[in-house]
């Protein structure tokens, strides 16, 4: 049958084309081809692999933002807190120092008062005493003219006399 | 997809159209009666003359324009050179030298001065043979299809530079291609490592007898010949498989052929007499396997191009067409189906011959 009997012109033919396409093809178009694929599928995965860790990295950031400003906000809640703690001890402490300095001058301008008073009295004791003698020289010298006319005296002086 | 449709119908009218030329020059002539088996086999065998077109001029003549193709023959150690006209379509005997020779039944022969054909009784011609290394119609169509091949992957192959960037045009067609024939076929079958050394080999033998394939399929010149449904194309390329296969066949599957491990003597003795034989059974089937599956594509869709010649009816064309085109679009399937199959089991008894026992 002629269809099953290989024709030897036909299969030396084949073999020459071929082996020539095969050579030709694998020097300039498998080789570059393939090898152009593989670059870029090495690329890409190499790609992915970088935003992958870019990504991760991106969020090990947004952690530790979240984390530092938490910590900010506690702190400043904190420094709030102390803050208005301190100005409390700062008023109460010049409430009660404000307090005691009052109630050392009250006691001291009682003390003063009292010191003032008794010297006053003192000093009118004395006046009284000179009043006296005076008055008491006085007497004396009337006693010496008139006993009525002393006595009117020793009234007008004593009348005189304003103890306040 | 538009496209797509317009071309395979485009293909179909000029089909149709160069076969109803064809009967009406039949008709003209009576006593040449359509004999269907004669136009399919000449069709499907190989040629020395590259048929163009066939019509009937104004005269009610049949005119063949053909394409001569170069005769390369070489008898007796007397090598000759001459183009296929020479023949004038097996009517002349042609002189070189003192030899004569004469075109057959696209055969040629060595005879006398008259180009007698002398029978045996079971009419196989007993004249001498020279060796035929002409460009027949089938080298001229595989020139074609290698031209049309480098123009393609070489073309596609510059557009990939240095630095890596998105396939476009014509790349972005033939890479999916590539990556199939890559990952699919020889990685799969071979594995990551030993792939690329028989990866040139795999690549062009599938887009070879894909490319092949669908010249096969146009209609008309210069298509239409049946190379990969021809054993003497099938049987070099299975050929080239079975050399690759058992010259980088490993110990172990060389072991495995010869002297089967874990199994008792006597059936170690038999299979590796079924093993011997299985080396070249798988090549032989993978000739086989190509070259039926594309001739009787061929066949079919001319014998039902046939039906309207031999109902000797224009009414029975609608149908022939109808059913041709469904033939084409199954041969459309086939013709990639078979590049892959045949890439697919080369692939696979690679693999299996490079194959290293893990122990």
């Amino acid at each position: 049958m002629g269809l099953l009997t290989p024709d030897p012109g036909l299969v030396f033919w084949t073999l020459i084309t071929f082996g020539l396409l095969v050579f030709l093809l694998k020097k300039f178009a498998w080789k570059p081809i393939l090898h152009a694929l593989k670059v870029r599928e090495e690329t890409i995965e190499f790609s992915l692999a970088a935003a992958e860790k870019a990504k991760a990295e991106v969020q090990d950031l947004n952690i530790e933002k979240e984390k530092i400003m938490n910590q900010a906000k506690a702190d400043r809640d904190e420094l709030i807190k102390e803050a208005r703690e301190l100005k409390q001890n700062i008023l109460d402490e010049a409430k009660s120092k404000a307090q005691i300095e009052a109630d050392k001058i009250i006691v001291s301008a009682r003390s003063l008062i009292e010191r003032e008073k008794n010297e006053a009295i003192q000093e009118m004791k004395h006046k009284v005493a000179e009043l006296s003698v005076d008055i008491a020289g006085k007497l004396l010298e009337q006693e010496m003219e008139a006993n009525d006319k002393q006595k009117a005296i020793i009234d007008r002086y004593l009348q005189e006399v304003n103890f306040n | 997809m538009r496209h797509i449709k317009q071309v395979i119908l485009v293909l179909v009218v000029l089909f149709s159209t160069q076969l109803i030329y064809g009967a009406d020059a039949h008709k003209d002539d009576a006593s040449e009666e359509f004999d269907p088996m004669e136009m399919i086999m000449h069709h499907i065998a190989d040629t020395h003359e590259w048929h163009v077109i066939s019509y009937t001029n104004g005269e009610g003549h049949k005119v063949n324009i053909t394409l001569p193709l170069p005769i390369i023959l070489i008898y007796q150690g007397q090598f000759n050179v001459f183009m296929s006209s020479a023949f004038d379509h097996g009517h002349k005997v042609v002189k070189k030298g003192d030899v004569y020779y004469k075109l057959y039944h696209e055969k040629i022969y060595v005879t006398d001065a008259d180009g007698t054909i002398h029978y045996d009784d079971h009419h196989n011609v007993k004249n001498a043979k020279p060796w035929d290394f002409s460009i027949t119609r089938n080298v001229g169509s595989m020139f074609l299809s290698v031209l049309l091949l480098l123009w393609l992957f070489i073309s596609a192959a510059r557009k990939y530079g240095s630095t890596p960037s998105t396939p476009k045009g014509l790349q972005s067609f033939l890479e999916p291609l590539i990556l199939f024939v890559r990952d699919d076929i020889a990685v799969a079958q071979i594995g990551k490592e030993k792939a690329g050394r028989f990866m040139p080999f795999l690549m062009t033998v599938f887009f070879f007898i894909w490319i092949n394939n669908l010249i096969g399929l146009i209609p008309f010149f210069p298509g239409g010949s049946n190379l990969t449904g021809n054993i003497s194309v099938t049987m070099l390329l299975a050929m080239i498989t079975f050399l690759i296969t058992n010259f980088s066949g490993t110990k172990s599957y060389w072991g495995h052929i010869f002297w089967m491990p874990g199994v008792p003597v006597p059936i170690r003795i038999l299979l590796s007499f079924i093993e011997f034989i299985g080396l070249f059974t798988k090549p032989f089937a993978l000739m086989i396997r190509l070259m039926a599956n594309i001739t009787a594509g061929h066949i079919i869709i001319l014998s039902l191009f046939s039906l309207i010649f031999v109902m000797k009816s224009v009414a029975i064309a609608p149908v022939s067409i109808l059913m041709g085109l469904m033939m084409f679009m199954l041969e459309l399937l086939v013709a990639v189906l078979q590049a892959y199959i045949f890439t697919l089991l080369s692939a696979l008894f690679i693999g299996m011959a490079v194959h290293e026992e893990e122990h």
